[in-house]
């Protein structure tokens, strides 16, 4: 009955961000484009080929997933922290048939919707780089949105834990930079030797760039489903313990 | 039997709650008939909005049983909620959305549909005079409209219980005025009403059952002028002077049935029966006022005086 009750959270922060739109998209987006630009233009014309992809090519798919992960885990971080203390939002929103489930939905949905649209802002903006994604490229969405679903969940834990701003520093320096950094968005983590490679196949985003990588130019080398499966179930892990940690909070 | 049921807004049964080694509401028993105000009154830390808390879901209950429109919370919140308006005490509105985008964002969480949540949006923006203010920004508002904001919120789903805490905290006397005479005529149509409040003439304005608590317990429970005629006296003298003209006023006062306090300079003499004999006496004290016991006599009485976050 009251299933997707979530959504009427999902439209007030929809309602709230047609306010704030371009400052968002720019602090959201800036990050990415600006190293597809250094590392893939600047950095890239004087390198080898990297997997048959010219280095811009190469790192362009990941740095898409890049823009997803840091929108989504912005969006539960400092969004959600600002709405649960100095807004008072979730108690208002708590005062009303909702409950805490709905608000770990609606802010989940909410922060893996603009990953995705920081996503496919990113993919368009490919061609003017001399980057054309191949057809595969609409199955991407749907990763992107999973990819999505997890970091809003992941910030979501973050700022159920947190007891001030300053604790998202961490978060940032201490997961989400090494995670934009060493999950295979600037170099292929398959030559690297075991055990780096075991490891920096266990990251989270990994898996997402490498098939963003598949599905942006079509070339199916890789197994794909098991990378599909694993990001399903840490996305419903995270989403459960999202739920847990924001109930204990809110509810003494 | 069944009348009964229907009568009882809010039943609450030997409700405690314990935060650790801390007991901060200890069985405490009351009911909310419907069309009532009734004022939940104490001092700060006495367990009142923790009280409120437990009746909405928001804090777990340690024991007792409490059931809301018959029935049982926290298993029916929801259920419950949709038929509750809340006015916080802090305020809970949406900064970056107007006054009219508060309303309809908050019907929202209320699945009203549109067109009915637009009528009543029109309709309370009449009813507390901010349909000039429609278009504005929360952070524009003046305290005042901010409360009354609040207030048109909470009576988005025409809630039958409407929970007040602090309805007009740091607002000014017009401000005040103003939210009073719209709560009585939601009183009128029937709205129960459960009200905490610092300011005892609010209390005594719109409530006719009042309800004390201290340290988690409820010290007392009833009609407000029949507790402060049984509990307080029937008026009280003020008086200020010297400590030696106040204990000559004292002996003298001892001839009147009236109960006396001394608060530094000053003395307070309750008195249970007609005490105007002694008014003479007092002619030669140097400060006086003659004026009806109230319900802040009540309040200092059964709570005493000490501060409670010294």
């Amino acid at each position: 009955m009251n299933g997707f009750s979530f959504w009427t959270i999902w439209l007030r922060n929809g309602r709230v961000w047609k306010k704030h739109i371009l400052a968002t998209l720019i602090g959201n987006l800036g990050q990415p484009l600006l190293f597809l630009l250094a590392m893939g233009y600047g950095l890239g014309r004087d390198m080898a080929a990297v997997e048959g992809l010219t280095y811009l090519q190469f790192i362009a798919p990941g740095l898409v997933a890049s823009a997803v992960m840091y929108s989504a885990a912005l969006e539960t971080t400092y969004g959600s922290y600002t709405r649960l203390t100095v807004q008072k939002t979730y108690e208002a929103i708590l005062m009303t048939p909702l409950g805490v489930l709905d608000l770990v939905l609606g802010e989940i949905v909410w922060g893996a919707s603009k990953g995705l649209l920081a996503g496919v802002i990113m993919l368009l903006t490919l061609p003017l780089f001399g980057v054309v994604p191949s057809p595969w490229v609409i199955a991407l969405l749907p990763v992107l949105f999973i990819s999505g679903m997890f970091f809003a969940a992941f910030g979501l834990i973050m700022t159920a834990l947190a007891k001030n701003y300053d604790f998202f520093n961490y978060f940032t320096s201490l997961v989400i930079t090494p995670l934009f950094l060493f999950s295979g968005i600037f170099f292929p983590v398959e030559t690297m030797a075991q055990p780096v490679k075991g490891i920096l196949a266990m990251l989270p985003l990994t898996p997402i760039v490498s098939l963003a990588r598949i599905l942006c130019y079509g070339r199916f080398g890789e197994p794909v489903l098991l990378k599909i499966i694993g990001s399903l179930l840490i996305t419903g892990g995270a989403v459960w313990l999202a739920g847990y940690l924001l109930r204990r909070r809110l509810i003494q | 039997m069944q009348d009964f049921a229907a009568q009882t807004v809010v039943s609450v049964t030997g409700l405690s709650k314990r935060f650790g080694e801390r007991l901060v509401v200890d069985n405490i028993s009351f009911d909310l008939q419907r069309g009532q105000c009734v004022g939940f009154l104490g001092p700060n830390g006495a367990g009142k909005t923790t009280c409120i808390n437990m009746l909405l879901g928001l804090v777990e209950k340690s024991a007792g049983e409490i059931r809301i429109f018959d029935l049982e919370t926290p298993r029916f919140h929801r259920e419950i909620k949709a038929r509750i308006g809340v006015v916080p005490q802090a305020d809970s509105l949406d900064p970056d959305l107007s006054v009219e985008e508060n309303l309809h964002t908050y019907a929202g969480y209320f699945r009203i549909p549109r067109r009915l949540a637009r009528e009543r949006v029109e309709e309370l923006l009449h009813f507390f005079a901010l349909h000039n203010r429609r278009e504005e920004i929360i952070e524009h508002l003046s305290g005042g409209q901010r409360r009354r904001l609040l207030l048109a919120r909470a009576l988005i789903n025409e809630p039958e219980l409407l929970i007040l805490d602090e309805p007009t905290i740091g607002l000014d006397p017009q401000a005040r005025h103003l939210i009073w005479e719209r709560l009585a005529i939601l009183q009128a149509k029937g709205t129960t009403m459960l009200l905490t409040s610092h300011y005892l003439d609010e209390v005594s304005r719109l409530s006719q059952r009042v309800l004390i608590l201290d340290h988690g317990h409820v010290v007392v429970q009833g009609e407000p002028r029949q507790l402060i005629t049984d509990l307080v006296g029937l008026e009280v003298f003020e008086v200020d002077g010297t400590p030696a003209e106040l204990d000559a006023l004292e002996a003298s006062f001892k001839q009147c049935n009236a109960r006396l306090e001394r608060v530094g300079d000053k003395l307070y003499v309750y008195a249970r029966e007609d005490c105007s004999r002694l008014a003479k006496v007092m002619g030669e004290a140097a400060n006086w006022v003659r004026r009806p016991a109230n319900l802040e006599d009540l309040f200092i009485q059964l709570t005493g005086r000490s501060l409670r976050e010294a």
